[in-house]
């Protein structure tokens, strides 16, 4: 494989980074695991003693385990259509941050769906979805879209990593044989020539052809299992492109904040320079700016329309007794926060707008949460049960431990691959830089 | 009854007619047995078909006689009762809270006392409005938002209007319990406690029993009971005879001290579904609660303590009569 100077560099560059896995990556990779270790522990008491130990009842049936998933499956389909529109319209720009958004693809459609298999009753009765599907369950869409939506995104990373991992296997890296193997086997025996190219880059093509309405299909099926239910703040028409948006957009605040880590972390700052966080940061307005448009249309119209149903679900929401403090944040943090962030200049830098990206994903989980909990919590009739645990949904540490074994699966991954490939690709990379940046960049180095 | 005329029959019939029994004796397993109505007076033997099918003679007082045997095969148990369409109708008037149907349904279907698949609500519908008591089954409805949204297809809807659901093939996603308006169904968060002759029963979704751990279960208005021409427990049990039971098709229903005619029922009383604009189309009609048998009140002051704290929220819905007598 050849690479031109300006790539030969980028190489070189990240060399160490997948040859060695550091003390650093193996402290981090020891706490994950004892994170996971821990959460497997919460799974086989569950498994155990049965889902009772979890904070779910026959009201709030669903909790933490369906906010992660939705959480973790809304950063994968934003990872593809962001990876899509940027290969699309070969936004050169992009081509460093494409990688990070693959990663964040295939981690979190891997991370998702397992907290789908910590909420059901009986997980060793999956295999029923597939021997006794019924079409006309929103969630047998889901599960077509979920699997199809994985297949898609292992294709789209492979494909978009081929050129790389002919790199790799030409380079004689200091690595062990079966590194040395898989990158072998993995790269397919590309060798740059002409015919290879014209296919590869016509595959990637129709890959970000495909996932990029493929991720609008999944996400929006992934809200009719709550929008075709007859619940207040469910049943509702823009669940659809409320999910896709709401995607979309924790998903950019996700890849904002691992840009700011990576390019701590390996020193990457020629390559994630400030302007990606400015112009990823204008994204993020944009989209803020319309999930913002979107929240305020759900509350607006149910609080307006005063129906008994939604009026209960909106005043559990809005009251500081209940959920109002979260409401707040949600949508402070969520919302108005990374806005003015980006909007103001003096604030328009790296540092602030990944800090205002972390705080905007925390808010979004959270949001997540509002979704779903409040909206169990308000039954058409009153619930009137004598015990208490069944009337307000509160999580318990299993769910917990089970939530931050997720997180930390999630992170875990993205460590092992950025040391598998390099964070920045370095085949068709270009040298978008202008004189100034370079200037700079020069002086910071002396 | 002769052997031959045993063998002449095919045992599904034969389980069909006969009265189901289980012997459990230190030799022999569980056997079914074919002693019909009449019971055999102790120190009489009795002949009974074994599993292997093999016929046994055995002493009468190891018999134990067990209503809960599931009579039809699981695809029966899908299909329905043929010809049937079951309907129940609620008489508000009548409704004292005296909560006999729940536990008349918690011992049928072996279910602790918390678990209610039959509820007895505290309603008021506005402001001037009178409270009354709302007892709350399964509406078994003909546009089920729950069957309609399971993957699995384990919860159905059967010819004879009844929503069922087969706990064998139940994988507890609880969709079917988000998407039910009238929070319905309840789930077997532990494994359940049941009595050890329950515990290996064969499953059946008639019966609903043993229940699953991790599966969602519901009111199911005991076809098993229907096809033996009976009423539900709940019906049987309520001392005011606010529960009608029976069939749409007979235009006939019955709440076990009277048999009337659905149609004039619902026409003369004013009979309605709860909410209907949901576009559920249940198969439980309400009477409303005019002409009452008995003051609202009536139904907290009679309660034990445990159901007075369930309602302590919503007493002022009663007013201050509820409080004076305390």
């Amino acid at each position: 494989m050849e690479l031109n100077t300006y790539q030969q560099q980028a190489f070189e560059y990240q060399r160490k980074n997948i040859e060695t896995y550091g003390k650093r990556a193996w402290g981090w990779t020891v706490f994950y695991v004892l994170c996971i270790l821990a959460g497997l522990y919460a799974l086989f008491l569950q498994i155990t003693k049965g889902h009772g130990i979890t904070g779910m009842r026959d009201n709030v049936v669903w909790g933490l385990f369906i906010v992660n998933f939705i959480f973790f499956i809304g950063l994968s389909y934003a990872g593809a259509i962001i990876a899509g529109l940027l290969h699309l319209f070969k936004v050169k720009w992009g081509k460093p941050i494409i990688r990070l958004a693959q990663f964040m693809t295939l981690i979190s459609v891997i991370v998702g769906p397992i907290f789908i298999l910590l909420c059901v009753g009986r997980f060793d009765r999956m295999h029923h979805l597939f021997i006794y599907p019924r079409i006309q369950s929103p969630l047998t869409w889901d599960v077509m879209a979920v699997v199809t939506f994985f297949t898609g995104a292992v294709l789209f990373l492979w494909l978009a990593l081929i050129k790389d991992l002919a790199v790799y296997r030409d380079a004689n890296l200091n690595v062990p044989k079966w590194k040395q193997k898989i990158y072998k086997m993995l790269a397919l025996g590309y060798r740059g020539a002409a015919s290879q190219k014209r296919h590869l880059l016509l595959s990637q093509n129709l890959m970000a052809i495909i996932m990029i309405p493929l991720s609008i299909v999944v996400a929006s099926i992934l809200s009719w299992i709550f929008g075709m239910t007859l619940r207040p703040g469910w049943h509702s028409t823009i669940f659809g492109p409320y999910f896709v948006l709401g995607a979309v957009y924790s998903g950019c605040g996700v890849l904002i904040v691992a840009m700011w880590f990576y390019r701590k972390l390996y020193k990457l700052d020629y390559y994630f320079t400030d302007r990606h966080f400015t112009y990823l940061g204008y994204i993020m307005l944009v989209l803020a700016a319309g999930y913002g448009y979107f929240t305020f249309s759900e509350y607006f119209t149910a609080w307006f329309g005063s129906e008994k149903w939604d009026s209960e679900l909106i005043h559990k929401l809005f009251s500081m007794s209940e959920y109002g403090g979260w409401t707040l944040f949600a949508n402070v943090a969520g919302i108005a926060l990374p806005m003015l962030i980006v909007a103001i200049p003096a604030t328009r830098k790296p540092g602030y707008i990944a800090a205002g990206a972390f705080i905007m994903v925390m808010a979004m989980w959270v949001k997540r949460y509002l979704i779903i909990v409040p909206t169990l919590e308000a039954t058409l009739l009153p619930m009137q049960d004598t015990r208490a645990e069944y009337v307000k949904y509160s999580a318990t540490w299993p769910e917990w431990a089970l939530t931050i074994a997720g997180i930390a699966t999630f992170l875990l991954f993205f460590t092992v691959m950025s040391k598998f490939v390099t964070v920045v690709p370095v085949s068709g990379l270009e040298d978008t830089h202008t004189e100034h940046e370079k200037h700079q960049l020069q002086h910071e180095q002396h | 009854m002769k052997q031959e005329e045993i063998q002449d029959q095919g045992r599904r019939n034969f389980i069909k007619t006969a009265a189901i029994a289980t012997a459990a004796t230190a030799t022999c397993g569980s056997l079914a047995c074919s002693c019909s109505s009449k019971k055999a007076a102790p120190g009489e033997t009795v002949k009974l078909l074994s599993p292997e099918g093999e016929i046994v003679e055995i002493d009468s007082a190891y018999l134990n006689h067990q209503e809960h045997m599931s009579i039809v095969s699981k695809l029966e148990a899908r299909e329905g009762i043929a010809g049937k369409k079951f309907v129940m109708v609620v008489d508000l008037a009548n409704c004292k809270n005296a909560r006999s149907c729940i536990s008349a349904c918690q011992k049928w279907h072996y279910r602790p006392k918390d678990v209610e698949w039959l509820t007895v609500k505290l309603l008021k519908d506005s402001d001037k409005a009178a409270p009354y008591w709302f007892p709350k089954q399964c509406f078994h409805c003909d546009n089920p938002p729950c069957v309609k949204v399971c993957p699995v297809d384990a919860t159905f809807k059967r010819q004879d209007g009844l929503v069922l659901i087969d706990g064998d093939r139940c994988i507890g996603c609880k969709f079917c319990m988000a998407a039910c308006p009238y929070s319905t169904r309840v789930f077997n968060w532990d494994e359940p406690e049941l009595p050890l002759d329950i515990r290996d029963l064969a499953y059946s979704p008639e019966t609903g029993i043993p229940a699953k751990v991790g599966t969602v279960e519901k009111c199911d208005f005991c076809p098993d009971r229907a096809r033996e021409g009976l009423l539900p427990p709940c019906v049987e049990a309520c001392p005011n005879g606010v529960f009608y039971f029976g069939d749409e098709n007979e235009d006939t229903v019955s709440n076990g001290l009277e048999t009337v005619s659905f149609t004039k029922l619902i026409t003369d009383k004013g009979g309605y579904r709860y909410q209907e604009e949901l576009g559920t189309k249940p198969r439980v009609y309400y009477l409303p609660p005019k002409d009452r048998s008995f003051p609202v009140e009536k139904g907290y002051q009679d309660a034990d303590s445990a159901i007075r704290e369930r309602f302590k929220e919503y007493k002022d819905l009663l007013g201050k009569k509820a409080e004076t007598e305390e």
